[in-house]
């Protein structure tokens, strides 16, 4: 059926909420040729990946590219797979296969666990990883974990690769350090093997955007943690680690009220807002409510040897 | 541009912006009325089709990017034996109301029934977050639950 033969309703702003401009549209086939249209346009293109954030914006005209460019159409970058100590992940992996992966579920549970709670199904079949990353939401839930987790960023361009700490990758809410000719390739996690992680958040519906949330890596010898790494979302401009409560966690008991003490150091780490979604003093509360759970949920994981 | 794909079994091509979403493309030039236009953020579901089976918000999508793939709507699945159980309970239930997401709701369901994730009352919840301004959920999760299993899920 050539669809020319039906004549056309005209789509305008009146019968339905379009993208109110005009664009270039690339699809290339191959890096290569992602690189070179970054190139050529810098910071005049958005690349195109799930479209999950980037469509929303642009019906909403809070971004207006000259050029998008769809990278949903190259191949290889679309992988998770295990390279000695670590999960290297391609940037366009779904969300959804982030959540199906036994690799993630075992040795990366707190990605799992953020992913299960991030938007519905469909938007899980659409979003991927590496947006969720440059979108830079101070809410992206695959941050926290991936922090925890000591994730590496491969930022690729024409003049070759470059790799940066994931928490040296955010600047501010919808910041990076992605330079315009840019392109998040690869998100390197190591893998927890002596701890266990698990990642919490609040939100007033399942499916919605976090309210606060936190990731939490621990490994524990004889009852005493050895080794801690907080993460926090949606509490300051950018997902951050909470370094100085990590250190204070180190050599306590974990089942002890020295850990509650400890977490009051968090209020000194973050610097959350009142917006629409709650409020500052809420979301002080609640982070380390959520970072008390998520302790327990990882301890219980690395007791039982179970994960998800 | 002109962009190609199979639509309900069948190939069509047609002629699109670059801007063009696929919400729009099936509802205004190819006349695929179910397919509802809701919140046009990806949020509530009710433009959900199935891109090569699995359900996607076709407001969220640029219909050039569907180029050479497959897209289903309630239309394609109406002789489908799964599809027909999956309505019948939907009826017995009462799991309708006004109606504007019970298309969204049956492909959503019926990708999540081919696949076998229900095994459970609360997978059906987690698979099927589609909204519904009506009914309040509990009949639609019933038919959806009693479609998987045979049983009603309270």
């Amino acid at each position: 059926m050539v669809v020319s033969e039906i004549p056309p309703i005209n789509i305008t702003a009146r019968n339905t909420r379009i993208i109110p401009f005009e664009y270039e549209y690339y699809e290339p086939r191959s890096l290569k040729e992602v690189l070179e249209l970054l190139d050529r346009y810098g910071d005049q293109a958005r690349i195109l990946a799930g479209g999950t954030d980037l469509l929303v914006k642009m019906k909403a005209r809070l971004v207006e590219p000259r050029v998008v460019i769809n990278v949903k159409k190259i191949d290889g970058l679309r992988y998770i797979v295990e390279d000695g100590e670590q999960v290297r992940i391609g940037a366009l992996t779904r969300l959804r296969d982030v959540e199906n992966s036994e690799l993630v579920k075992k040795y990366i549970p707190a990605l799992h666990d953020a992913v299960k709670s991030m938007g519905s199904i469909q938007i899980r079949n659409m979003a991927t990883i590496g947006g969720n990353l440059c979108n830079a939401s101070p809410a992206a839930d695959t941050a926290p974990p991936l922090l925890v987790h000591n994730a590496k960023v491969v930022l690729s361009s024409v003049g070759g690769d470059r790799v940066l700490p994931l928490a040296e990758f955010f600047k501010g809410p919808g910041l990076t350090m992605l330079k315009p000719n840019e392109l998040l390739r690869e998100i390197i996690v190591e893998k927890s093997i002596a701890g266990s992680s698990a990642f919490k958040k609040v939100s007033r519906v399942a499916v919605d955007l976090a309210i606060a949330s936190a990731a939490v890596y621990v490994e524990v010898e004889d009852g005493f943690i050895r080794n801690a790494r907080i993460a926090l979302g949606s509490v300051a401009p950018k997902p951050l680690r909470a370094v100085k409560t990590e250190s204070l966690l180190r050599g306590l008991r974990i089942d002890s009220r020295e850990v509650l003490n400890a977490l009051k150091t968090i209020d000194e780490e973050i610097s959350p807002i009142t917006d629409v979604r709650s409020t500052a003093e809420y979301r002080r509360y609640a982070s380390k409510v959520l970072v008390l759970d998520a302790l327990e949920v990882a301890y219980a994981r690395l007791k039982g040897g179970v994960h998800g | 541009m002109r962009v190609e794909f199979i639509l309900n079994g069948r190939k069509v091509a047609v002629d699109v912006e670059p801007s063009e979403t696929l919400l729009n493309t099936l509802r205004f030039k190819l006349r695929v009325k179910s397919v509802k236009r809701g919140c046009e953020r990806g949020e509530c579901g009710s433009c959900t089709i199935l891109l090569d089976g699995q359900p996607v918000t076709s407001c969220m999508l640029l219909t050039l990017q569907v180029e050479g793939r497959e897209v289903t709507t309630v239309e394609g699945l109406e002789k489908d034996d799964l599809f027909k159980k999956l309505v019948d309970y939907f009826i017995e239930e009462g799991a309708i109301q006004c109606g504007f997401c019970t298309p969204g709701i049956l492909l959503t369901a019926w990708a999540g029934l081919k696949q076998g994730r229900f095994k459970s009352v609360d997978d059906v919840r987690e698979y099927v977050a589609n909204l519904c301004r009506c009914t309040g959920y509990v009949k639609i999760i019933n038919a959806i639950y009693k479609a998987a299993t045979g049983v009603a899920g309270r």
